[in-house]
């Protein structure tokens, strides 16, 4: 992020046209008929005959040497039939690549998924089991015994920070700094970004708000625990079924973990139940493959609760400090933050993100953003539904709402005045296109909801939210079919069950045909070109630049055929309307030809209709949203209830704008457990004291209002039906926008995230004295 | 695990027999809400467990001289669907209803969920609030004891080897009682309480209170009763001042630990908070004006 | 570890299995009867994915045993639907977006069945109270709350 994209990235500029299906409904929804009769397949869903299972022993330290592990007596217990350790995996050199919105390691990425050294957290695979039942494979662990050293551990972002924390890893030595550092540390990166002076810039301030923040960390709490099926074939294929949120990425992952050729490896991403993130990395794919390997039968192993918790990528906990200073006519001055993130048990956090985000809703001029990623004894985090930016954005708007404040300026029209816009320069490199932030702020200007009464103990509250769309490589063949039909092959997984529906209706629209003849098929990885996966908001912009590339080539070679057909020159043949017809009255007397004409002609004139495409999407554009909550404060024991909750978010185009609206709850939603009750919670022994959805608190159905949400449309323009990806903006404001609310209710500002009854209790309390003064 | 039984006997006599004989682990298996979240991590590994839902006459509720009898084997959802106990005693329902989720409620039952024995029970507050009664059959036959004496500390009963709660007995209240039972929870549901208060209470003719009980849960290693409530309430008509009082007693008498779900103070707070809440609605039940 | 032989209804065909008695009901629909519709979340009943009805109660298959099914009656998500008729609830989740990912979707349509054979006309709060057990992830709930009450109006005859 902040590279210049390739400069052979593909983009379609924005068509602006009468739409016919886009913006509509699909007329059917071929994934919600067979997930409302329980008959679509998760990958748990899956069993092969002969299978076996899988399970995991796993480190009860937080930090220790590894200095044996003893497998002698599980492998005679009967029914065990193969059993790994690090010794059956090859140590990785360095070596950086994307996973979504974060960057891996490989050396990292293989001691994660087995320990090799040293165990770094509770939860730490050591090694892995496979038998002919659970019961057998559970024993079995019982039996391996394993020899630690423990040694001292850190979980918090900012004691792991300090010179005399416990050391995780003795070859990170902070990069960023120069000169670089004698002593290795838990900082394995400081990164710096600005833009203009950052001290004249406060020297023009009139007010200036500095605050800290601090934010647990919080996991994407999909309900579909990771499961895997693999077959390692006699003739050496590892054929793998998972969920997962990008297949081909898996494949290079577990190809290179396990030192084969990519050729020799196959993905099946199974329908998934959810991913947010957490599901851009390999877990049990390369421990079921080698298993599979060893025992030459396939291995089924599926986490439990406990260890998705525990083991899998929750998001970071972070410690941030705002600086802000804005003069008396309500102009942002100067704009400074500290990220501090921790990554977990190996160093890549969202922080370089995290940073792109910061001030990316306002028009500055003087910004500097510090921030370090850190280590500390916790799972390696993974991307959580636009990584690292809640928390940023509970200091960035609070302060925001703070200066508004100070100012005796509303805070929408605060951030009116600032708003970033089309040309905006920002501090880490491109200057923005046209955007739709003032549009978002400008709506919520005009709610309904603005106009509601609030009442003794209740407050609202504002706050904004930024996030880019990925583009990357995208692959996608349409093969018209004989009858005319079309079938759309993707490879961009379909998290969230609508963008099968959006590829259908894409198409129907580019080809003019109706979507109930287009049907988009999910694939495996033998069957397309590579396709990075759905992160990063990517899945129906990138994926839809790639079918709409492709359907542009089957389109062509329908043109070829009618003129093939009419005997004239093929670009004498134009297509619209779902026919090709001549392109004027000279060209001939033809009478046009449908789809499945065209279709039925083929095989005499050259051979089947396709088209295929092989993209590296580039400069999607942005989506901005502004949220607006009411909350109502019970003040003697901190309890927080959401009243009324709205969103108003740019989506550039909605393909399918009641799905997009529901992503939109869902992130909201998301976002409010942040805001509340979700928190990841250690003991003294660094060891996870809720991995289970007890006392891990998701919202429940009670817990949150019905929310409302309004589409606005300024078009990509690197798109050619202007849609920009919508999926992660909308987890970004809701952690400010309740705090701020709180603020509104009790006079009382949150700092702390989550914020739970006892410490808005405790902050209601601690005011208590100086409000009763007032 | 490897030799965990199970059975499924139809009579009292011989679940008794089978506990009694058992030389390991063993667990009573109603709902099981309790004791296969136990089993499946591992928390627990019996020998045996002796699933009583075959046994008949454990289930539903009955009217007795003097009371209710309300079978061991009896759903929470069952208790509240129950339309005679649900408005006989609402308080002990409040806490029902909070018994994990409604698909929880449909098999989880009271007995279980006080000889699980976890201090931050939502139904025990309220059962020891209205003097309910267990009974209980063991190898050395029958015998009833007050709810408040069952659970003695996390995880631990006062049961002795062999012993099960057949059913619980509800002596009626007298005219012009009340009660009613809050907890606090982070979230609207399916939290465990981090603070759960029930209070009874009987006024007399001219609306004073004559008895007054109070239970805590999720502040001691047990539910705990209040003595101070009887204090603060007994002789007055139920006021502010002595809800203070009460609120007070409540806070004074809770002796919480910090745990993943609530620190000391918060907990402390909030007791005096929920009394004087808890207070009020049983005040107008009492009256005979609550719902 | 001695294993038990069942006999219960499913989705209204007689069937018969062995279990051992770690496994629960969940274990049993999924592994031994390739019921695969219920789906497990956590095992804990927190989550209620693995939703069933257990003559006629609403209960998690995750807190039942396999080995307690003898002469019980159970339905499950794959007995919804009459042939090719989907119920009201799975056609109104659908039309009203009620389901993203769909993971937590067979639990929410037998719990909210259960719902509406017990109150055929439920408020808004009583949904989501009733609800309260199954967790989603992906919707935020509004549209699950919209889709059970179009289905309750639709099952009225209003």
């Amino acid at each position: 992020m902040g590279r210049a994209p390739t400069p052979y990235g593909t983009m379609i500029k924005y068509e602006p046209k009468a739409l016919h299906v886009i913006g509509g409904k699909p007329t059917d929804r071929p994934d919600a008929v067979d997930k409302v009769t329980g008959r679509a397949r998760y990958a748990a869903d899956i069993n092969l005959p002969g299978q076996l299972i899988g399970k995991v022993l796993r480190s009860p330290h937080a930090h220790a040497n590894l200095k044996s592990i003893d497998t002698s007596e599980a492998l005679k217990l009967p029914g065990v039939k193969a059993i790994v350790t690090r010794d059956d995996f090859e140590d990785l050199e360095n070596e950086f690549a994307a996973s979504g919105e974060l960057t891996i390691n490989f050396k990292d990425v293989t001691r994660n998924m087995i320990a090799r050294e040293k165990v770094l957290y509770d939860g730490h695979p050591v090694a892995a089991v496979a038998a002919t039942s659970e019961a057998i494979a559970k024993k079995a662990l019982k039996l391996i015994k394993v020899d630690y050293e423990v040694l001292p551990h850190v979980i918090n972002v900012v004691e792991a920070m300090k010179p005399d924390a416990p050391v995780l890893h003795d070859h990170i030595f902070t990069i960023g700094v120069d000169p670089k550092p004698e002593k290795p540390s838990n900082i394995a990166l400081r990164m710096t970004s600005k833009l203009g002076d950052i001290e004249e810039g406060f020297k023009q301030a009139d007010v200036i708000i500095e605050r800290e923040y601090n934010s647990a960390a919080t996991h994407q709490g999909y309900i579909e625990p990771h499961a895997s099926v693999a077959n390692y074939t006699d003739g050496g294929t590892a054929e793998v079924w998972t969920g997962t949120q990008g297949h081909f990425v898996f494949r290079a992952q577990i190809a290179k973990l396990l030192g084969m050729d990519i050729s020799k490896v196959k993905v099946t991403p199974c329908e998934l139940g959810g991913g947010f993130g957490g599901k851009n990395n390999v877990y049990l794919e390369p421990l079921a493959v080698k298993l599979s390997q060893i025992a030459r039968r396939p291995v089924k192993m599926v986490m439990t609760r406990d260890e998705v918790f525990r083991a899998s990528g929750p998001t970071s906990g972070t410690n941030c400090k705002v600086k802000m200073g804005a003069n008396k006519d309500g102009k942002i001055t100067a704009a400074y933050a500290e990220l501090n993130y921790q990554a977990g048990a190996f160093a890549g956090s969202s922080l370089n993100l995290a940073s792109i985000t910061v001030f990316t809703r306002y028009d500055l001029e003087n910004v500097l953003v510090i921030g370090h990623d850190v280590v500390c004894n916790r799972p390696k985090v993974a991307a959580y539904r636009a990584p690292g930016a809640p928390m940023i954005a509970f200091g960035v708007e609070g302060v925001v709402d703070e200066l508004a404040e100070a100012l005796n300026i509303d805070p929408i029209e605060f951030r009116l005045r600032n708003a970033a816009k089309e040309g905006t320069q920002t501090h880490f490199g491109p200057k923005l296109g046209p955007i739709g932030y003032i549009e978002t702020l400008e709506k919520a200007k005009a709610s309904e909801h603005l106009k509601q009464p609030l009442g003794p103990n209740q407050g609202r509250g504002i706050a904004t939210g930024f996030w880019f769309t990925l583009g990357m490589e995208t692959s996608a063949t349409i093969n018209i079919n004989e009858d005319g039909t079309a079938s759309v092959i993707y490879g961009t997984v379909d998290v969230t069950g609508g963008m099968r529906s959006a590829f259908s209706m894409i198409v129907a629209e580019e080809l003019g045909i109706a979507p109930e003849k287009v049907r988009a098929i999910p694939s495996d990885t033998s069957v397309l070109g590579f396709n990075f996966m759905t992160a990063g908001s990517r899945g129906t912009t990138a994926g839809s630049m790639a079918v709409i590339t492709a359907t542009r080539k089957a389109i062509e070679r329908m043109c070829e055929i009618a003129a093939r057909k009419w005997e004239v020159e093929p670009d004498q043949v134009v297509f619209e309307n779902g026919h090709a017809r001549p392109a004027g009255s000279n060209v001939g007397d033809f009478e046009p030809l449908s789809v499945p004409q065209l279709a039925k002609e083929a095989s005499w004139f050259g051979g089947t209709i396709a088209g295929h495409a092989e993209i590296n999407v580039v400069n999607q554009g942005p989506g901005f949203g502004t949220h607006v909550v009411d909350v109502e404060v019970d003040r003697q024991t901190g309890a927080v209830k959401v009243l009324r909750y709205s969103i108003f978010q740019d989506a550039g185009k909605a393909v399918y704008p009641d799905f997009v609206k529901g992503q939109w709850h869902g992130g909201a939603v998301q976002g409010i457990g942040m805001a509340l009750n979700e928190e990841y919670i250690y003991n003294a022994n660094g060891r996870l004291d809720n991995p289970g959805f007890l006392d891990y608190r998701v919202p429940v159905a009670s817990d949150v209002p019905n929310i409302n949400a309004e589409i606005v449309e300024v078009p990509n323009p690197n798109h050619p039906y202007g849609v920009r990806g919508v999926g992660e903006v909308p987890i970004i404001p809701p952690v400010a926008a309740i705090a701020n609310a709180i603020y509104d209710a009790t006079g009382v500002r949150m700092y702390e995230q989550p914020m739970s009854p006892p410490r808005v209790l405790a902050a209601l309390d601690a005011a208590a004295p100086k409000m009763a003064a007032e | 695990m490897s030799d965990l039984r199970y059975e499924s006997p139809d009579s009292v006599e011989s679940a008794v027999a089978l506990l009694a004989g058992a030389s390991g682990t063993t667990r009573v298996l109603a709902g099981g809400t309790d004791v296969l979240v136990q089993l499946h991590a591992d928390i627990v590994e019996p020998e045996l467990v002796v699933d009583i839902k075959r046994i008949p006459g454990l289930k539903g509720i009955s009217r007795e001289s003097g009371g209710f009898r309300v079978g061991a084997n009896t759903s929470g959802m069952e208790m509240m669907d129950h339309k005679e106990f649900a408005a006989a005693w609402p308080g002990i329902i409040d806490g029902v209803k909070l018994i994990g989720s409604i698909q929880v409620k449909g098999r989880a039952t009271v007995a279980g969920n006080l000889c699980n024995a976890s201090p931050a029970a939502d139904s025990v507050p309220p059962m020891i609030a209205s003097g309910a009664l267990a009974s209980i059959s063991g190898p050395g036959g029958n015998r009833e004891a007050p709810v408040g004496d069952i659970a003695i500390g996390p995880g631990k009963t006062s049961l002795a080897k062999g012993e099960i709660i057949t059913s619980f007995f509800v002596p009626d209240a007298p005219p012009n009682s009340g009660g009613a039972y809050l907890r606090f929870t982070p979230r609207t549901e399916m939290d465990i309480a981090v603070v759960g208060c029930a209070v009874n209470l009987t006024l007399d003719g001219s609306g004073t209170c004559t008895t007054a009980t109070m239970a805590l849960g999720a502040v001691a290693e047990k539910c705990i009763t209040v003595p101070g409530a009887s204090e603060a309430l007994v002789g007055t008509k139920v006021d502010d001042a002595a809800l203070d009082k009460l609120a007070e007693a409540a806070s004074a008498a809770a002796r919480p630990i910090d745990d993943k779900r609530g620190t000391k103070d918060f907990r402390i707070k909030v007791a005096g908070v929920l009394a004087r809440r808890v207070a009020a609605i049983a005040l107008e039940r009492a009256k005979g004006q609550g719902a | 570890m001695a294993r038990y032989h069942v006999n219960a209804t499913i989705n209204g065909d007689e069937v018969d299995y062995l279990c051992d008695p770690t496994q629960s009901l969940l274990d049993v629909l999924r592994d031994e009867l390739q019921l695969t519709g219920t789906k497990e979340g956590c095992a804990t009943g927190d989550c209620g994915a693995c939703s069933v009805l257990v003559d006629g109660v609403l209960v998690c298959a995750c807190l039942a045993m396999g080995a307690e099914m003898n002469g019980k009656t159970i339905e499950t998500v794959e007995g919804m639907a009459q042939g090719e008729k989907l119920h009201p609830l799975q056609q109104n989740f659908i039309d009203h977006l009620a389901l993203q990912c769909g993971i937590c979707t067979p639990g929410l349509l037998i719990a909210s069945k259960a719902l509406l054979e017990r109150n055929p006309d439920p408020s808004e709060e009583e949904i989501r109270l009733w609800l309260a057990g199954n967790l989603c992830r992906c919707t935020g709930y509004n549209n699950i709350v919209d889709a059970v009450k179009a289905a309750a109006a639709e099952m009225r005859g209003a």
